[in-house]
């Protein structure tokens, strides 16, 4: 049992002198401490060795470059129509591209073909990107806005505001939400082209009023899931200790708010948030594709997607492209918001 | 438990009273009215219409003689299809919406749910990989995509499905796929985090360290803890997918309540309009009665109050 | 060695984490015999849990086991399948976690979660299982046990849920009952009951306990041996009182000095260790205490001190001792 029955034969090699007591500077230089790192810092650095979210980072910022910077030095416009390219297949030239190119004229291949009216589609899915993504930003927005104000004061005050706030969200949740957007769209139609005649409003008209009663509705509807999410998590923080010291500590609730609470709560808003862009951009392809979402001529992929589908068996890619875009967004997003909250979320650091 | 039943309907019948105020209000306060888009109605026809409908009396007065009739079980004939009540329109379309939807919800759960466990079990491997690929490409692929898809594919292409009603089984094959794919998606991300989490629970490591073999611990041990969150969702999931699917109702030309709904409120078909939503928030509220209801037949941990 | 129930010889067990290695047992030897009560020692992320863990083959996924060899009962650890483990686990050995509250099926009467263990391990039929379950609730001293079956986790006191959880310990008679820092969560005065109580059904029941703790106080009222860890390394090893009265690993020292003692006079202050534990990730070269000692040497830098015996049953490995013994000293 005696593993080593002679711990003296280790006498040769140690001299006297290591017996000398170290000093505290060489005791120190022992503890190599590992770096230690904030949470943010220590979120970043596991966000960055998810391959998965990163590429869809990357994906996510192509698609933005596609949508907001090609279209600006891009030969045609979305609204372009160029008479004789009726139907072209991708990459294919009309007979009068094909002699002004015998002409020696540069003309730039339609890299997706065209659509029935002879418009370029590449620019067209381009700026159906383009709305998507806006629709799906800005609605994240308001939803991220409305959804933690309304949560974190439910969730703060308890008691009656907190029911009577609840019960509000319940029955948002109960109405069907294409009854709101189709009465909204019909209710907002005079007075928002009333309002587009007035100067510095003329950005109305180019959205067209579905898409600002499409806004107006996420605004009204689609706060209910973060402001619950909100409130619980928020309900759960306010009976930690150091909202008792703050409050100890003479704060107010407007700071405990903001300064406590939120912050704590900031990596789950940041997740939610990024999960909320794929749902809006979901739901603003499904009005698209029912004729309530932008005014012609601005596409939509939901609306490209929509129109492609009688001439599908003719033009499937018509219908392949958008459709496919859409997936692919969608997609990157929620990978981006999964990885996110594998990042973050201090639940699930494990 | 009966007492909270009844308390639950109690809040229920308040609510759905509520909804109906409200979207009576939103209705009317939109400009233009139900007969407007008939241009070949003079106006004393227009007038003798709105006179048959009632809609020449104070809105008050509309909205009070809506209510008492709703009360006694009548909502009213439709404005637009001629000698139609509500009722028979919900009672014809629903039934169809039903079908499907819960086929639909069925086939979600019966896939979701294992597909979510295999998937935590083997975490980090290959077919947790492969499941989990599948799944998110699931939830990010919208219906109508779907729905053309299939229909170019199976019904044009290779003409394997029909296409067109409902008058065999496999005329449901494809609506029913339409419907069950992001439900489906959904369910197994739901059931893999949930899973995920229960497997990390201290009891399970008690249920180990007692000699539980793997098969038994996952049936008995994490299974019921972990399908809470699924039993949450199929609530209201249940609601909006018997209820019809307006895309997939078009696309497969189904007869249900879905298409029924989108075209009221397009048509200002106001009493049609008032029946299916004060149906939908029914159905809706209902489902999460039975939904807490199921709950606390699930986890003896929740108290109803 | 078969004359003892457990016994394990230089473990050596790794997580491999994401981060890298990360090294939690180097080398641990212990040796338990039957009925006896072993003390393991040590703060968070010692390795003393891990020891236990690997005996009855629960090493979470990332672990793996590097080296040495693990006996217990007549079972070879190192080589034996799940399905050998499920046999032993619960019946042969059994485990108390730390956090009654978390550790039992919320969903699952307490009667259920008892009568599963007997059903794995026993051919009891249901009667006779049942009548079990109450004869063990009534042994773990809890009043009215038929009616306590029924109910649920979430009903009972943090106390009455550690009971149920040494009850479902017991059901099959384990040979050896490992307890995890049983009473950590609980109320002071529920601890010494729940301490009491395992005492007792010790000696009725005549099996050999493992008790890990960080809290010295406990071992040294109902522990034979005690084995401190430090880092993944058995600093020091000995009989209760070797431990108490003969401290020779410096961590030893320090442990008993940073605790409050009865027959202290009025204003003897503690001393607390100062420094933070190693990093197990990167282990330094020389002793794991090193820096945080007060009477760190030269060698104690480079190179880990070799085992010293006094007796036969205690043994160290601290370079203070080598340097007492070659400074012509007895080293006691």
């Amino acid at each position: 049992m005696k593993e080593n029955p002679n711990p003296l034969s280790f006498q040769a090699r140690i001299s006297p002198e290591d017996f000398l007591p170290a000093s505290s500077e060489e005791k120190q230089s022992l503890v190599i401490m590992r770096e230690s790192v904030s949470f943010w810092k220590d979120g970043v650095r596991r966000f960055r060795k998810n391959k998965v979210a990163m590429t869809s980072l990357a994906v996510v910022i192509l698609i933005m470059f596609f949508s907001f910077v090609v279209p600006f030095f891009y030969p045609y416009t979305y609204e372009q129509q160029i008479r004789g390219s009726e139907h072209l297949a991708p990459m294919e030239y009309s007979e009068e591209e094909l002699a002004q190119k015998a002409a020696g004229e540069n003309v730039f291949p339609h890299v997706l073909g065209t659509d029935k009216l002879g418009r370029d589609y590449a620019i067209r899915v381009m700026m159906g990107s383009r709305i998507s993504l806006i629709v799906g930003l800005v609605a994240a927005v308001i939803i991220l806005v409305i959804g933690s104000a309304f949560g974190s004061i439910a969730a703060f005050f308890g008691g009656w505001v907190d029911i009577l706030m609840m019960r509000v969200v319940d029955i948002i949740y109960t109405i069907p939400d294409i009854l709101l957007i189709v009465l909204l769209s019909f209710a907002l139609k005079a007075p928002l082209e009333n309002l587009a005649m007035v100067p510095g409003f003329g950005w109305i008209q180019v959205l067209g009023r579905n898409l600002i009663s499409i806004f107006i509705v996420f605004a009204l509807l689609y706060w209910g899931g973060m402001a619950r999410m909100v409130r619980s998590q928020i309900l759960t923080l306010k009976e930690s200790e150091f909202v008792t010291a703050a409050r100890a500590l003479g704060a107010g609730n407007a700071r405990i708010i903001k300064k406590h609470l939120l912050t704590n709560c900031i990596g789950t808003l940041i997740v939610t948030t990024t999960l909320q862009i794929p749902s809006s951009i979901f739901t603003e392809s499904f009005l698209s594709f029912l004729g309530l979402g932008v005014a012609v001529p601005m596409p939509s992929l939901g609306s490209l997607a929509s129109d492609a589908i009688n001439g599908v068996n003719t033009y499937p890619y018509l219908l392949f492209i958008p459709a496919l875009l859409i997936s692919l967004i969608i997609l990157s997003f929620n990978l981006l918001g999964d990885g996110l909250r594998d990042a973050f979320d201090p639940k699930m650091k494990n | 438990m009966v007492k909270y039943i009844i308390k639950r309907l109690g809040i229920a019948v308040v609510t759905i009273w509520l909804i109906a105020t409200l979207t009576f209000c939103l209705m009317n306060m939109v400009p233009g009215g139900p007969f407007l888009s008939e241009k070949a109605v003079s106006p004393q026809a227009m007038a003798a219409l709105e006179a048959k409908y009632g809609l020449d009396k104070p809105l008050f007065q509309q909205y009070l003689t809506y209510m008492s009739d709703a009360l006694h079980g009548d909502f009213g004939d439709s404005l637009k299809q001629r000698g139609r009540t509500v009722t028979s329109i919900i009672a014809t379309k629903f039934p169809v919406s039903a079908r499907i939807g819960g086929i639909a919800v069925l086939t979600a759960f019966c896939l979701g749910v294992p597909l979510g466990c295999i998937s935590a079990m083997n975490r980090g491997k290959l077919g947790d990989s492969i499941i989990i690929v599948i799944a998110t490409c699931g939830i990010a692929v919208p219906s109508f995509v779907i729905c053309t898809v299939l229909m170019y594919t199976f019904g044009v292409k290779l003409g394997w499905l029909p296409t067109l009603g409902l008058s065999s089984w496999k005329h449901y094959i494809m609506p029913v796929t339409a419907l069950a794919f992001y439900p489906t998606a959904y369910i197994t991300r739901l059931m893999r985090s949930s899973m995920l989490d229960v497997l990390g629970q201290d009891y399970m490591r008690t249920a180990r360290a007692k000699g539980v073999n793997r098969f038994v611990s996952l049936f008995k041990h994490a299974l019921r803890n972990a399908i809470l969150p699924i039993v949450t969702y199929l609530g209201p999931l249940l609601a909006y997918t018997v209820t019809g699917s307006f895309i997939v109702e078009k696309i497969f030309t189904v007869p249900g309540l879905g298409g029924e709904f989108i075209g009221s409120i397009t048509n200002r078909d106001y009493t049609v309009i008032m029946g299916t939503t004060i149906f939908l928030a029914t159905l809706m509220i209902l489902m999460n009665v039975v939904v807490d209801v199921v709950y606390k037949l699930v986890d003896p941990r929740i108290k109803l109050k | 060695m078969s004359e003892y129930l457990v016994n394990i010889e230089h473990e050596r067990l790794s997580f491999f984490t994401p981060a890298g290695e990360v090294k939690a047992l180097n080398d641990v030897s212990i040796h338990l015999s039957e009925g006896e009560v072993l003390g393991i020692v040590g703060e968070s992320g010692s390795g003393k849990s891990v020891t236990a863990y690997s005996l009855m083959g629960l090493t979470a996924y990332p672990g793996r086991l590097l080296g040495g060899t693990l006996d217990f009962n007549g079972h070879h650890i190192n080589d034996m399948t799940e399905k050998e483990f499920q046999k032993m686990r619960g019946n042969e050995v059994s485990i108390i976690f730390q956090d009654p509250m978390t550790s039992l099926n919320p969903v699952y009467t307490v009667g259920n979660q008892i009568r599963e263990a007997l059903k794995l391990h026993t051919n009891k039929n249901k009667a006779e299982r049942q009548a079990r379950a109450i004869e063990l609730l009534e042994l773990v001293g809890i009043n009215e046990p038929e009616k306590r079956l029924k109910q649920y986790p979430h009903e009972l006191s943090g106390g009455m849920r550690q009971r149920v959880m040494i009850a479902i310990a017991l059901a099959c008679e384990p040979r050896l009952l490992i307890a995890d820092e049983p009473t950590t969560a609980l109320d002071v005065t529920i601890q010494a009951q729940i301490l009491e109580l395992m005492m007792e059904l010790k000696d009725k029941l005549g099996m050999a306990i493992m008790m890990i703790t960080h809290d010295l106080g406990v071992v040294a009222s109902m522990c034979d041996h005690i084995a401190v860890m430090y880092a993944g390394n058995i600093v020091e090893y000995g009989t209760t009182d070797d431990i108490f009265y003969n401290p020779k690993h410096e961590y030893t020292k320090g442990l008993l000095r940073s605790i409050p003692r009865m027959d202290s006079r009025e204003h003897e202050r503690l001393i607390p260790i100062e420094g933070t534990p190693v990093d197990l990730l990167n282990p330094p070269k020389g002793c794991p205490f090193a820096s945080r000692c007060d009477s760190c040497m030269q060698i104690c830098l480079r190179e880990k001190a070799p085992v010293t015996y006094f007796g036969d049953v205690h043994y160290t490995s601290c370079w203070m001792n080598q340097k007492a013994e070659l400074e012509g000293g007895n080293g006691r």
